[in-house]
């Protein structure tokens, strides 16, 4: 039984988060170190090239690192205070055990290894292999992620593996696969900055991304015009060209009246729709309905604004669209997505200088994490699970037989759901943190409690690791070589810098560990990390991903490179589509009609106000990391709830007191912070916490039918002024406009 | 200082239009080893109610500094480059001249050093050839520390402005700040 073993302020008290900060004169040797590592940050998916400082075997700060070509120095608060990962007072140092009311006992390696493999093994052989599931996260590098599809597969036997990229994007993933039959973002960032109009949809670049605004902002110094479509008025939003606040779960309608605009004007490329795309006569007339007026009233931007954008869309030579999140993390996030995709097609804006589309990925592996094979569904080189021929090639670089490997497993809230129903019994999980991403927490953790056997492998005990059995100390990103994909599709590497403290062990280390008891060590006697990444190459050749061409050597000297690079002498492809030979079965780009759709759970009498989720500049993802790290946690210490004062004065809320939300599945009491820059029926709530602070206590599991991503960003909800004012340490920094 | 190679055609330069509001500049400045993790620049929400707008508040390294014309220790100094010093730990006596007298409300007193402070353009890093650490960190380039021919080509549509106008007086500094194109000095009401 998973349950915690204490309570949590006793498990909080040992393992944090406690908050760290740089003692005040800095680290020692911080003006003498022994060396400057170049690598990257570890958190979202810019991977802005970074140095560390490394003295005595311990990060002690970092100098920017201006040759790196996509940030040239520039990094954002939580990359300026990476560094203090390492050397953390929560940093897990050796293996425990469970004990119950007592909370964790350090054990020795052997023990912990031998309780964890005969649990694997009495939970397989008394309910079969599938019982036991492995749940990765894509803060993992590429080896790791490769390593674990396989390991999941030919060690553990299980087809039920998934990862948190699941919560990231998918439906991306799931839309540029049918339109494009290859899921990458099509172009580097130059492009980028030489565009004339750009859109960003969905995509708080500013504060997920931030040193993303840099090519943006070059881009307007250039002239270009920019169209930012969001509910909340961004930081990026404050100076654009046109903002269009639309009704949270609405995307497809604005996208389906643009599309309709572009044609009606014949602002469309029919060249281009003619020979190289099949599909616009069927998405054409899905939006011969999709009057202005009719968007208006669903989306509730003006139809003089939703017409406005579609004109500087149309009219521009060159473009490029962003999307994120905002737009993905929806029951119809690949509809959203390729109604997205539409625009560009339509316009033939792709596969050109300067025209490009990009989904940007939130994680910072969620780009090569997703191409590796830990996606249930997926094996390396982003090749199908249920293909054939895909099972007979990876099968061949494994050196099983086929019949050994397993077919398509459960999504990560499948899995949830299939523990709920007794039908997964044991749980491996490394750098996924469910019980603070997965939506309805309650429910998350009344799975973890119903496991007969949980380990996890991870560096800071996190909210979910609490509920585990047994865990194993492993790496953080600077303590292993690895390589990572960055949003653009550029392999970069990450360099180690120092190597692990205590007991801990690298990751991949524990996964060869596991596998040799396991019964399958001759499938992973890897000398080094380098040696992983070697069969991954061979793994991906000639998949869609193909990474054959690419090696450590030639990424060290080129700072990058990016995928496809199907030969050693090929100097890989910052843009596709060049060619025009789309990776689709008809070779060309697929329009696809993306009709509107009502999200899951729409607003009604009892619960009549939107919520929507997501992040702020100083945390990321569920926080494990950067809630740990003083300065970050001071900026923005608990979740506020961000609502327009026309709905603040509709409930008599006061700025700054603490409110009651509550939807179906849970409530969540946190402070009001009334803002013009939200749209009047929505309110927004960033979800880096856990436990009382949970956002995703409140959001809903409902399921995108392709992607499975889940639906994040609308729920329905009701509010209530508690009448308590919150206290100062409750508050961020955005309050310093209190007039009270 | 016979030393330095400090390049005096560098100049600071801050386009407020940019700020993200994510406060990267002041964790940078806070890891300079002069600061003992303070900042020595401030982001600032201008009204978060009614709009996102965060304003950098970095010392303007005034041509005649008031903070240094003020200071009754004789502290604060400016140096043959144009850069104000932050107070001199040995003579600052803590009286908070400079803090009410700095028409950019820039120094701060540390109460527990008793003790003035404030950016020196990093002048660390800058008199060794490198940018200032919140100059280069800015994700979004609303700090920049380069040239003025590196600047203009970069920002088409802006112009630098340093020369500020506070009711009959005019302060010239060191420091320039982007305002739109054409623009020649900023009015402070
Ligand atoms: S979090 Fe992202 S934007 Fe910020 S420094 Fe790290 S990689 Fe760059
Ligand atoms: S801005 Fe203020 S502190 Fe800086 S030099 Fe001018 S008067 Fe002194
Ligand atoms: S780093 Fe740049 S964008 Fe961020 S707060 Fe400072 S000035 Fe603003």
């Amino acid at each position: 039984m998973a349950k915690l073993p204490v309570n949590d302020e006793l498990i909080i008290e040992k393992f944090g988060p406690h908050k760290q900060y740089t003692p005040k004169d800095g680290f020692k040797g911080v003006s003498e170190p022994d060396k400057l590592v170049k690598t990257h940050c570890c958190y979202c998916g810019m991977q802005c090239g970074i140095q560390l400082k490394v003295k005595d075997n311990k990060v002690v700060g970092f100098e920017p690192w201006k040759e790196f070509p996509f940030n040239e120095g520039r990094l954002c608060p939580k990359g300026v205070q990476r560094y203090l990962q390492n050397n953390h007072p929560d940093r897990l140092l050796s293996p425990m055990k469970r004990v119950e009311g007592v909370g964790f006992e350090p054990i020795e390696w052997e023990e912990a290894m031998n309780k964890t493999v005969s649990e694997i093994q009495r939970i397989q052989s008394t309910y079969g292999n599938d019982s036991f599931a492995m749940l990765s996260g894509v803060s993992l590098t590429n080896e790791k992620s490769y390593m674990i599809g396989k390991f999941a597969r030919v060690a553990l036997k299980t087809k039920n593996l998934d990862y948190n990229g699941r919560l990231c994007m998918v439906s991306a993933g799931g839309g540029n696969k049918k339109a494009f039959g290859l899921d990458r973002a099509s172009n580097n960032w130059t492009d980028l900055k030489h565009a004339e109009v750009i859109i960003v949809t969905g995509a708080n670049v500013s504060e997920t991304f931030p040193t993303l605004t840099y090519p943006i902002w070059e881009a307007r110094d250039n002239g270009a015009k920019l169209i930012v479509i969001d509910p909340r008025i961004i930081p990026l939003a404050r100076t654009a060209d046109l903002h269009l606040a639309l009704r949270p779960g609405t995307d497809s309608a604005l996208y389906g009246a643009m599309l309709k605009v572009l044609f009606d004007n014949d602002w469309i490329d029919r060249e281009f729709i003619e020979e190289h795309t099949s599909g616009f006569e069927d998405t054409l007339a899905s939006v011969q309905d999709h009057t202005l007026e009719w968007a208006e009233n669903i989306t509730g931007v003006p139809a003089e604004k939703i017409y406005k954008a579609a004109e500087m869309w149309g009219k521009a030579k060159t473009s490029f669209l962003l999307h994120a999140r905002g737009i993905e993390h929806h029951t119809k996030g690949v509809d959203n997505v390729v109604g997205c995709i539409n625009l560009v097609l339509a316009t033939g804006r792709i596969g050109k200088p300067y025209c490009g589309y990009a989904t940007i990925t939130g994680q910072g592996n969620g780009q090569g994490g997703r191409e590796h094979g830990h996606k249930c569904d997926q094996l390396p080189g982003n090749r199908d699970i249920e293909n054939p021929e895909h099972r007979k090639y990876i099968s061949s670089v494994w050196g099983i037989d086929e019949k050994d490997l397993p077919g398509k497993g459960f999504s990560a809230w499948e899995i949830i759901e299939a523990i709920h129903r007794g039908e997964i019994r044991g749980l491996l999980s490394i750098c996924f943190n469910p019980l603070v991403s997965l939506p309805n927490n309650n429910y998350v953790r009344a799975a973890l409690e119903k496991l007969e056997f949980y380990v996890t492998i991870d560096f800071f005990l996190s909210e979910t690791g609490r509920h585990a059995d047994i865990v194993l100390p492993g790496s953080l990103h600077e303590e292993e070589d690895g390589t990572v994909t960055t949003a653009e599709g550029r392999v970069v590497r990450i360099n180690q810098a120092i190597t692990s403290p205590g007991k801990a062990r690298k990751d991949s280390d524990i996964i060869k560990e596991l596998a040799r008891r396991l019964g399958a060590g001759d499938k992973f006697s890897f000398e080094n990390n380098e040696a992983i990444f070697n069969e991954l190459r061979v793994a991906s050749k000639g998949g869609t991903a193909d990474y054959y061409g690419i090696t450590y050597e030639k990424i060290e000297k080129n700072m990058g490179v990016f995928w496809p690079c199907p030969s050693l002498d090929h100097p890989g492809t910052p843009r596709l589509w060049e060619d025009r030979k789309f990776k689709t079965p008809d070779g060309k780009a697929h329009f696809n009609p993306a009709p509107y759709k009502l999200s899951t759970e729409m607003t009604d009498e009892e619960y009549p106000i939107i919520l929507t989720t997501g992040r702020v500049v100083s945390q990321y993802l569920s926080g494990c990391q950067t809630r740990r790290i003083g300065k970050l946690v001071d900026q923005y210490p608990e979740p506020l709830m961000e609502i327009h004062p026309k709905l603040a004065r509709q409930y008599n809320i006061t700025d700054g007191n603490l409110i009651k939300v509550s939807t179906r599945r849970g409530e969540l009491t946190l402070p009001a912070n009334v803002v013009e820059t939200i749209r009047e029926d929505t309110i927004f709530i960033p979800y880096h916490w856990g436990g009382k602070h949970s956002a995703n206590m409140l959001t809903i599991g409902a399921l995108d039918p392709v992607s499975k991503i889940p639906e994040f960003k609308v729920c329905a909800c009701k509010i209530e002024d508690t009448g308590i004012k919150a206290q100062d340490s409750q508050l961020s920094d955005a309050f310093q406009s209190f007039d009270n | 200082m016979t030393t330095t190679d400090y390049n005096k055609n560098m100049g600071f330069y801050v386009d407020m239009q940019r700020c993200i509001g994510c406060h990267s500049c002041e964790m940078a400045c806070a890891e300079c080893e002069t600061n003992g993790q303070e900042s020595m620049i401030h982001i600032h929400y201008v009204d978060r109610k009614h709009t996102i707008q965060t304003t950098v508040q970095v010392c303007m390294h005034c041509d005649d500094p008031v903070c240094a014309n003020v200071c009754p220790a004789d502290a604060i100094t400016k140096d043959t480059f144009g850069v104000v010093q932050s107070a001199n730990t040995a003579r600052c006596i803590g009286c908070s001249n400079c803090v009410m007298a700095c028409p950019f409300g820039v120094p701060n007193k540390k109460e527990e050093a008793e003790l003035m402070m404030k950016c020196n353009m990093c002048y660390d890093r800058t008199s060794a050839g490198l940018k200032p650490m919140c100059a280069t960190v800015c994700p979004s380039g609303a700090l920049f520390y380069g040239t003025l021919e590196e600047i203009e080509e970069k920002r088409p549509h802006s112009t630098p402005v340093n020369k500020f106008i506070f009711g009959d007086q005019e302060v010239k500094t060191k420091v320039n700040i982007m305002m739109p194109k054409g623009s020649k000095e900023l009015k402070v009401h």
